[in-house]
C-alpha cells in the first residue's frame, strides 16, 4: 500500500502527468486495432477499477471521491473510456473491411428502413424506465451535497470552479484570465462550429472509422481527450489548495509553498542576453514576444501550408486552410506554453501589465 | 373482440388518438404521425442508424435528462425562493420537511449527467462523421445546445446559495472582468474612455451586468434564478425542437451513402 501511494505520488507532477497521458494517447491511436479487443478494454476496466479500490484505502484520497460531486468525475472516466472503445472498435472492424474492399457494416443494413413505431419507441421507453430506476436509486442512496452558508468574506481553499470548467481553471496556470476565461473557450466554441465547414474530407460520413479521416479526428480527440477530459481529471484529484499540485495519495496542506521563479521573455532577452536594463516604453520592451506571437500566427500557417500540410492546402483552399490553422494554432498554444514553462519557466511571452495584455 | 380492440373503438380514444391500436404497420405509422410528440421521430429509420451500438442513445439520454430536470425542477421551484434570506434555509428544508425529498438529489445528479451526455453525444457524433453535409447545420444548432447546457448547470449551481456555490460562480464570473474591452481588467478596456472619465469600470462592466453587482449577492442570485428556470430552459426546449426536427429532415440519424 504504501509502496502504491508513493509510486503514484512521485509520479505526480504537471509535467509526468501530461506527458504520460499525452502518450497513453497516442499509444491508442496507434494500436487502436489491438487495444479496443474485448479482453484489453475489460482488462483496462479493472485496471482503473482496481487503481480507485486500493486508492479509496488512502484517507486523503478517500475525502475526494467521497464527495458527491466527483462522483460525476469517476463516472466520466470510464464512460469516456468506453464509448471511445466502442467507437473504435467500430472503426477498427470497418477500417479492415475497407482494406478489403468491403463496405463498413453500417451499410450492410443502412438501407433497410423499420416502423419506429415499435422498434424505436419501445427501447427509448425501455431507456426511460431504467435510468428513472438509477436516478431514484441514486438520489436515495447518495444525498446532495451543500457546505455551509455562503459568506463572502471567507474564501474556501482551494475554490474550485464547477466541475466541467476545471479544464479553464487549469489553463489559468499557463494564461491570463482574458486569454483562459474568454479569448480560448471563444475559440473552442467557434472552432466546433467550423469544423463541419473546414472538414471537407468526404468519407467516414455515417460510419466509424479512423483510418479514413486521420488526422480530423486526430485533433478532435487530442483537444477532447488530452486538453480538456484529462484536464478535469487533473482539476478534480491533483489541485488542491493554491491550486497547488499534489499526488493522489497526498495531503492537501494549504501551508504547502511552491517558489515562484517564472521570468518573462523579455526579462530573458533584455537582462539575461543584453546585460541591459529593460526598456521603459512597453512596446519596446515586448517587441520580441510581439515578433514571436506574429511569426506564429502569420509565417507558420505559410510553412505548413508549403511543407507537411501542402495537400490540405491545395484541397481546402485559402480560407479554409487559414481558419483551420488558426484554430490549431489556438489549441497548440495551451501544449506549447506548459512546455515552455516547465522547461524555462516562462512566464509571460509578451508581459504588458500596464495593459493587461499579458500572453 | 379483445379488449384492447374494445378501448380503442370508444369516443374518447378516438378523441385523442384517431387510429386503432398500433399493432398493425397501417397504425403504427399513424401513431407516429399523428402525435405531436411522437412526430418529431420520422414513421421509418434507417436499421443501423437505431442500433445502441451506433448512436449509444446517447442524444436520447441528453434529451431525457433535460425532461427530469424539468420536471424535478418544477417541483424545486415550489419550495425555494431566491434571495439571500430564504435560499440556504429552502434547500435545507426540502431535505428535512418534504415528502420524499429527493428531487433535489435527482435535480443535482441529472444535472451532472446531462453535462457528460452531451459530451458523449458530440462524441459519437463527431466519430461518425455525422457533421458532415447534409448535416453541417444541425451540428452548429448542437453547439449551442452544449452551450445552452453548460450555462443551464452553471447558473444552477449558485442557487443553493452555500459556500461552494458562491465560489465556484465567483472563481467562474471573475473570468468575465478581463473581458478585452468590456471587462474592467481586460486588454483594451482602458481605451473606453471619454476624457479622463473611464466606462469600464467594476461597475459598469461586463462582470457586474452578469451579477448585477460587484460580488455574487443578492442581484445575481436573482439573475442566475431566472436565468436558470426560465430563460435558458426555454431556448434549450426550443433549439431542441429544431435539433430533433433537422435530425428528420436531414435524411434522418446518418448512415453510410
Ligand atoms: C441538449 C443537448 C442535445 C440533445 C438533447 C440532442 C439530441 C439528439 C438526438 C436525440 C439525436 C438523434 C440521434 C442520437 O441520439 O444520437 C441527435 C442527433 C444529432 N445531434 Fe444532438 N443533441 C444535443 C446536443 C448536440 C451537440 C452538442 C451536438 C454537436 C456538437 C449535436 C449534434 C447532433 C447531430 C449532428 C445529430 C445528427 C446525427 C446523425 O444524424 O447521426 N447534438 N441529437
Amino acid at each position: 500500500m504504501a509502496l502504491f501511494e508513493s509510486f503514484f505520488n512521485s509520479l505526480a507532477s504537471p509535467e509526468l502527468y501530461t506527458l504520460i497521458f499525452t502518450g497513453v494517447f497516442l499509444l491508442y491511436c496507434a494500436r487502436y486495432r489491438l487495444l479496443t479487443r474485448p479482453g484489453w478494454v475489460v482488462g483496462i476496466s479493472l485496471a482503473i477499477a482496481l487503481f480507485f479500490i486500493i486508492g479509496a484505502q488512502n484517507h486523503d484520497f478517500m475525502t475526494i471521491i467521497a464527495k458527491g460531486d466527483n462522483m460525476p468525475i469517476v463516472i466520466m472516466i470510464f464512460a469516456v473510456f468506453w464509448c471511445l472503445s466502442l467507437a473504435f472498435r467500430q472503426a477498427a472492424v470497418n477500417d479492415m473491411r475497407i482494406e478489403k474492399g468491403e463496405p463498413p457494416t453500417e451499410a450492410l443494413d443502412s438501407n433497410k428502413k423499420v416502423l419506429v413505431w415499435p422498434d424505436l419507441i419501445y427501447p427509448e421507453f425501455v431507456c426511460t424506465v431504467l435510468l428513472t430506476a438509477i436516478f431514484i436509486a441514486w438520489g436515495i442512496a447518495v444525498e446532495a451535497p451543500l457546505e455551509e452558508p455562503a459568506s463572502g468574506t471567507r474564501a474556501p481553499n482551494p475554490a474550485k470552479a464547477p466541475w466541467y470548467f476545471l479544464g479553464l481553471q487549469e489553463m489559468l496556470v499557463y494564461f491570463d484570465p482574458w486569454l483562459a476565461g474568454v479569448v480560448l473557450p471563444g475559440m473552442i466554441v467557434v472552432g466546433l462550429m467550423a469544423i463541419p465547414y473546414i472538414d471537407t474530407n468526404p468519407r467516414g460520413n455515417g460510419y466509424f472509422t479512423f483510418k479514413e479521416r486521420p488526422f480530423a479526428i486526430g485533433m478532435f480527440l487530442f483537444g477532447f481527450i488530452v486538453l480538456w477530459v484529462s484536464l478535469v481529471i487533473m482539476g478534480t484529484f491533483l489541485r488542491g489548495p493554491n491550486w497547488n499540485f499534489f499526488g493522489p495519495f497526498e495531503y492537501w496542506d494549504p501551508h504547502k509553498i511552491e517558489p515562484l521563479v517564472n521570468v518573462n521573455l523579455s526579462e530573458f532577452i533584455w537582462v539575461g542576453m543584453g546585460n541591459t536594463r529593460l526598456p521603459d516604453n512597453p512596446l519596446i520592451r515586448e517587441a520580441p514576444g510581439i515578433l514571436l506571437i506574429l511569426a506564429y500566427f502569420v509565417i507558420t500557417p505559410a510553412l505548413l501550408a508549403k511543407t507537411i500540410l501542402k495537400k490540405f492546402f491545395h484541397e481546402m483552399g485559402f480560407a479554409r486552410f487559414s481558419i483551420l490553422i488558426m484554430l490549431l494554432l489556438g489549441m497548440a498554444s495551451l501544449p506549447i506554453k506548459m512546455l515552455l514553462r516547465w522547461t524555462i519557466n516562462l512566464k509571460y511571452v509578451v508581459a504588458i501589465p500596464e495593459w493587461f495584455f499579458n500572453i | 373482440m379483445a379488449l384492447k380492440d374494445k378501448i380503442a373503438e370508444t369516443q374518447i380514444w378516438r378523441s385523442i388518438f384517431r387510429h386503432g391500436y398500433p399493432s398493425t404497420p397501417r397504425n403504427r405509422a399513424l401513431a407516429a404521425l399523428s402525435n405531436v410528440f411522437l412526430h418529431l421521430h420520422p414513421v421509418k429509420a434507417r436499421k443501423s442508424g437505431i442500433k445502441l451500438s451506433f448512436t449509444w442513445c446517447m442524444g436520447g439520454i441528453t434529451f431525457f435528462l433535460f425532461l427530469l430536470e424539468t420536471i424535478t425542477g418544477v417541483l424545486l421551484m415550489f419550495y425555494y425562493r431566491p434571495t439571500i434570506e430564504y435560499a440556504y434555509n429552502d434547500i435545507i428544508a426540502m431535505r428535512e420537511h418534504v415528502p420524499l425529498g429527493i428531487m433535489r438529489e435527482l435535480h443535482r445528479w441529472g444535472a451532472h449527467m446531462m453535462v457528460l451526455a452531451v459530451w458523449l453525444h458530440m462524441l459519437r457524433v463527431f466519430l461518425t462523421g455525422s457533421y458532415k453535409p447534409p448535416r453541417e447545420f444541425n451540428w452548429n444548432i448542437g453547439v449551442i445546445l452544449l452551450l445552452l447546457t453548460l450555462l443551464l448547470s452553471f447558473t444552477g449551481y449558485l442557487l443553493p446559495w452555500d459556500q461552494l456555490a458562491i465560489w465556484a460562480i465567483t472563481v467562474g464570473s471573475n473570468m468575465a472582468r478581463a473581458h478585452p474591452f468590456i471587462g474592467h481588467e481586460g486588454p483594451g478596456a482602458s481605451l473606453l474612455a471619454v476624457g479622463d472619465v473611464n466606462l469600464v469600470t467594476p461597475a459598469s462592466d461586463i462582470r457586474f451586468g452578469l451579477l448585477a453587482g460587484r460580488f455574487v449577492g443578492a442581484g445575481a442570485l436573482l439573475r442566475f434564478y431566472v436565468l436558470h428556470c426560465v430563460a435558458l430552459p426555454l431556448v434549450a426546449g426550443l433549439l431542441m425542437a429544431v435539433h430533433f426536427w433537422r435530425v428528420r429532415k436531414d435524411g434522418g440519424i446518418s448512415g453510410p451513402m
